[in-house]
């Protein structure tokens, strides 16, 4: 992964550069926007009401018997909008769009489509890794604002219908608002834009640096995901660093 | 106006000590020829001989490790001079975008860099495919085409650019018999209605003959002869006769359909 490290950097330098283009290719920027958003609303649903749910499950018990049934609330909030929603979030899209990403592009590379664009003096850069990039840097963090919120509801209905918790809604979201803040939510909506970063950089790096037939699609695929899945926890730990202080 | 008495639309190519290497093997072992303004200029040779390879040279698609292309005069080896000319290559698989329709294949370097409004790049889409005899196609995504349909319409898409030089690499391959005559036609119609600098790569000796004006023939990275079609069949070259060898006294007319 690490000798990738700096055609990956070059990849999102170009990208960068081209972003006065977005506008121009807006039309592609919002059909990935919405595939991103069609593939994932779902599943970022009951996932994240779940991980709300059972972060509930695991802490609210504890903290009850300990005469803290007030904390449960807030400390679900904090985990949840701080670590487990951009987190969580970033990696099944890293499952669920980035391995689309890289087996998109990667067939198209592996077909030649993609010397075709070059041979029409068409930048592939411009046309298949910036729209992704833009569309996955705005969708992402909307699905982790969904996610947070969803997360946070998981964890208030199982606090509520748990017979060692009982917490009312009331109380837990209550407790919520005394304990996070805008910010805890802007720190992990701003870590998950960084993650959107990594996974479509990395996926279109990999698509784009396809070699082989199929065999080399699928090892690409493998490779954009345990790549960005990497990263994510890597640049996760950093974020989190340089946010907390 | 006879369409061979117009001015050659297509430009001179040159090559001029083409070698490349991948790892340790020599693929291009300077290569050395000229290709005139209209002409269809054929390159010959078995598979793994560096047609391709040359190809993408051509096409800016590789960079040589020494020698230079000279396209009317002046070296393509630099964007800016690259882009001054409007050169096309026909894919092998045809290379068409899976995502989009055949319509949209065909226009797509005129709606990628806006050269014309939606309107007129429609109009040009149709009269493209029309010169194909593929009128029928344009909504039809890649994957619902034939191989010789893919072909055409690869064709028209390297129309569209209205190239000075057009490139096709091997495009009879995985094609039936009647369906490579129609490819052939295409080659020679397109040449004799624009006098488009033409060079095709392919291993298909009805298609070379058929078509040619000049042939060479590579093996193993090199050009082993060049000449008119009747001069490379007479070369007394074991290499070249074990790749000719074969039903010379059939020869199809592509020239004269």
């Amino acid at each position: 992964m690490f000798d990738n490290i700096g055609q990956m950097v070059l990849l999102f330098w170009r990208t960068l550069g081209a972003l006065p283009l977005a506008w121009r290719q807006r039309q592609k920027v919002f059909e990935q926007f919405f595939e991103i958003g069609n593939a994932s609303l779902l599943m970022v649903c009951m996932l994240s009401f779940f991980i709300g749910g059972v972060l509930s499950l695991q802490t609210g018990p504890a903290l009850v018997e300990r005469g803290l049934p007030s904390a449960v609330g807030g400390i679900v909030g904090l985990a949840v909008a701080r670590e487990l929603a951009p987190v969580m979030m970033a990696i099944l899209i890293a499952g669920r769009i980035g391995s689309a990403m890289a087996a998109e592009i990667g067939s198209m590379r592996v077909y030649q489509e993609i010397d075709a664009l070059r041979t029409m003096n068409i930048n592939p850069i411009h046309y298949l890794v910036l729209p992704r990039l833009v569309a996955i840097a705005l969708a992402l963090p909307m699905l982790v604002v969904l996610a947070i919120l969803i997360g946070w509801f998981g964890g208030a209905t199982v606090a509520e219908i748990n017979h060692h918790m009982a917490i009312p809604f009331a109380v837990f979201f209550g407790d919520l608002r005394s304990m996070v803040e805008l910010k805890d939510v802007a720190n992990g909506v701003f870590k998950t834009f960084c993650f959107a970063i990594i996974i479509g950089t990395v996926s279109c790096h990999q698509g784009l640096a396809t070699i082989g037939g199929p065999r080399g699609i699928g090892r690409s695929v493998t490779k954009a995901v345990v790549n960005s899945i990497i990263l994510i926890v890597m640049f996760d730990y950093i974020l989190t660093r340089l946010l907390l202080h | 106006m006879n369409s061979t008495d117009q001015k050659p639309y297509g430009v001179k190519l040159e090559v001029r000590g083409l070698r490349k290497s991948f790892a340790s093997q020599e693929v291009l072992q300077g290569l050395d020829f000229t290709v005139q303004p209209g002409e269809i200029f054929v390159i010959m040779g078995p598979s793994g001989s560096g047609k391709s390879v040359l190809l993408k040279h051509l096409i800016g698609l590789e960079a040589p490790d020494a020698g230079e292309i000279l396209v009317n005069g002046e070296s393509i080896m630099t964007p800016e001079i690259a882009a001054k000319y409007r050169m096309a290559l026909v894919f092998q698989s045809g290379a068409l975008l899976n995502s989009l329709t055949v319509g949209e294949n065909v226009g797509l370097y005129l709606t990628e860099h806006r050269l014309k409004p939606p309107a007129e790049i429609e109009r040009i889409v149709r009269e493209k495919l029309a010169d194909v005899r593929l009128s029928e196609a344009i909504h039809k995504m890649p994957g619902e085409l034939s191989g010789g349909m893919k072909k055409r319409a690869a064709i028209a898409r390297a129309l569209v650019i209205e190239p000075q030089l057009i490139l096709y690499d091997e495009p009879t391959s995985e094609l039936d018999p009647l369906s490579s005559v129609v490819i052939g036609q295409e080659i020679w119609n397109l040449n004799q209605n624009t006098r488009v600098t033409s060079l095709v790569v392919t291993h298909d000796r009805d298609l070379a003959f058929g078509v040619a004006d000049r042939i060479a023939v590579m093996d193993g990275g090199q050009i082993l002869t060049i000449g008119t079609p009747e001069a490379v069949k007479a070369f007394p070259d074991a290499r070249v006769q074990t790749f000719l060898n074969a039903d010379f006294k059939r020869e199809p007319r592509f020239k004269n359909i």
